[in-house]
């Protein structure tokens, strides 16, 4: 969709949805927080695509005599305690996070969905019982939760996407149900029904495109979480394994040194982690309040 | 009674979800790994050794008659034997609570007057530089992860400026200063994430309030303004902080986890991380459902606390 032609549109009809759209994405674009965002974020997905190709130096290249050298112009963010690379790790580093995280936000957000559909939409025996489960799973902390199943199930990185996306599917759905109780109520609703379409049809095809800005929402929010939560196992040691250059790993395996003064094992890979994070939250921050007004 | 009913009714769904979280915690522990024995012994054990071990764990028995078993006990305060250390699970669990409380209570007493306090001093000077440092500033703290607020936290303030002691363990036998001054790094993360939320809260809170039908009616009819702040703004704008800080307690145990490893402590969060490096199932049931009873009734306590100072709710008007 080209900006220019749709913001003309828009000025003809103001009540349709496209335009509603193409204003939505004005506002981001005028966003100040939103750009920042956006432009970390795209930098990362960038690092995640073709760092391998982009980094000077080998980033599962060990070279023992060189370990543990301070930054330098060969090595730029200097070296771990194998002789690695750390600022070709740093780059590196963000693939596994950046498969993870989104991975188990769009299993999350497409389990939630469904289940805050036919919730919503139904009322009930399942909407009280969906309710408890969430609270029942609220009651612990995501990391333990992870913990548990990951000790169950045998750690790997199917496992923690798998594990992340199950516990964000009932939050998502209760999102997902309230917008949905807000729209059966309304005339477009009854008159599908009238129309003897079936409930699948209903659900699926008339209500699901009008709940689309709160779970669009939910899930910038969730993927924030997904790459803290991500980040936090790898760093407990769940999930992703050696000798990927994740900054969680990284971090897990170097700060037994910190004592001995080698601040540059860790500190590149805690910044890294921080502009990610913080990117996203931006990103969803600023949707949100797209979306809010 | 209105107030009773609802004690009564939020005690009843506690229970509920208490009992959900100890089913979905013994499925976890005790369903989902399939063969403990072999989960154990690896997979390269002796079948006869592995039927041998789940004999001994009790793990052949039907599932109901082990849940009951479990959770029997386990309301009695007998949480089974340790898989690791061969000996009951309780005295550890009861260890670990201590010293994650000592932590936790550091924390939140510096967290608790400091956020709340710059909530409202955000509120009262709305849309000023301090104001917007305060609400950015805190909402990234909070969505960091506490090993990397941690980590740079611990070169700043342990090694660069070597001000405070980077482990968290005091020398045996230290005095109550000693203590805190060596958890005062480690409950520094703990802050940050604590941070965002409640001064967000308490900013948002306080907003509302002074924009009130009644704080412009105490204004107009002549009350000082620390009168009008106390009395009007404050009451009413601290009530959803104090649920909010009241349910930061659960996010606080699930950060210890994180905290507790990287600064080697032996909290309850340290003792879940060894129980699920080394697969010792019990201690994992015990301590992660220990926690979801401590998150629960810290929720439950929160509510009714909000139901108390709430007016609206004697009177009827909401449930």
């Amino acid at each position: 969709m080209s900006i220019t032609s749709s913001d003309a549109a828009g000025a003809l009809d103001a009540a349709s949805p496209a335009s509603a759209r193409s204003e939505r994405l004005r506002l981001l674009l005028r966003s100040p927080t939103f750009l920042a965002g956006i432009f970390i974020l795209l930098f990362w997905i960038a690092c995640a695509l073709f760092g391998t190709r982009l980094v000077p130096v080998d980033p599962y290249a060990d070279d023992l005599l060189s370990a543990l050298t301070g930054p330098s112009a060969e090595h730029w963010f200097g070296t771990d305690a194998l002789g690695r690379d750390v600022f070709s790790r740093v780059i590196v580093g963000a693939r596994d996070i950046l498969t993870m995280a989104p991975l188990a936000t769009i299993l999350g957000i497409v389990l939630g969905t469904a289940i805050g559909l036919v919730t919503g939409y139904f009322r009930g025996l399942i909407d009280d019982i969906v309710s408890r489960l969430v609270e029942a799973i609220l009651a612990l902390p995501l990391v333990i939760v992870a913990l548990l199943a990951l000790v169950a199930l045998g750690s790997s990185k199917v496992t923690v996407v798998v594990v992340i996306g199950m516990v964000f599917s009932p939050i998502i759905a209760r999102t997902v149900r309230s917008a949905v109780l807000l729209e059966r109520e309304l005339d477009y609703v009854s008159a599908a029904r009238l129309r003897g379409e079936n409930a699948f049809y209903i659900m699926f095809v008339e209500i699901l495109p009008n709940v689309m800005p709160p779970i669009l929402v939910e899930a910038t929010v969730r993927l924030g979480y997904a790459i803290f939560t991500v980040a936090t196992l790898s760093f407990l040691g769940f999930g992703i394994q050696p000798p990927s250059p994740d900054w969680g790993l990284a971090i897990s395996e170097s700060y037994g040194l910190i004592n001995g003064g080698y601040w540059w094992t860790v500190l590149f890979d805690a910044l890294a982690i921080a502009s990610l994070v913080v990117a996203v939250n931006l990103v969803a921050d600023a949707i949100h309040g797209v979306f809010e007004t | 009674m209105k107030l009773g009913r609802i004690i009564v009714k939020r005690l009843l769904l506690s229970l509920v979800t208490l009992w959900l979280l100890s089913v979905l915690v013994f499925a976890g522990g005790q369903l989902l790994p399939g063969d403990v024995g072999r989960a154990i012994l690896g997979p390269l054990a002796d079948a006869d050794a592995v039927a041998n071990l789940n004999h001994q764990l009790g793990v052949d028995r039907p599932l109901l008659v082990q849940y009951w078993d479990w959770i029997s006990h386990f309301v009695a305060g007998d949480m089974s034997m340790s898989y690791t250390y061969r000996s009951p699970v309780a005295p550890f669990i009861a260890a670990a609570l201590v010293n994650s409380l000592k932590l936790g209570a550091v924390a939140f007493l510096l967290v608790v007057p400091v956020s709340i306090f710059g909530g409202v001093w955000a509120a009262l000077h709305v849309g000023r530089p301090l104001d917007r440092l305060i609400t950015v500033a805190g909402l990234s703290a909070t969505v960091l992860p506490e090993f990397v607020t941690g980590i740079v936290l611990i070169l700043i303030f342990g090694i660069w400026l070597d001000w405070l002691p980077i482990s968290a363990s005091w020398p045996e036998g230290a005095g109550p200063f000693t203590q805190i001054y060596h958890l005062l790094l480690p409950s520094m993360p703990l802050f940050l994430v604590l941070f965002g939320y409640i001064a967000r809260m308490a900013r948002a809170g306080t907003i509302e309030a002074l924009d009130a039908d009644y704080t412009r009616t105490a204004v107009l009819k002549g009350l000082p303004w620390h009168a009008v702040l106390w009395n009007h703004v404050l009451r009413n704008s601290l009530l959803p902080t104090i649920t909010v800080v009241a349910t930061q307690v659960g996010y606080l145990i699930g950060g210890l986890v994180v905290v507790e490893v990287l600064f080697h402590y032996q909290g309850i969060g340290g003792l879940i991380y060894t129980a699920a490096r080394g697969k010792d199932f019990p201690m994992l049931e015990a301590g992660i459902l220990t926690i979801g009873i401590i998150y629960t009734v810290a929720t439950l306590a929160a509510d009714l606390l909000y139901s108390a100072l709430n007016p609206r709710v004697h009177f009827g008007a909401v449930e």
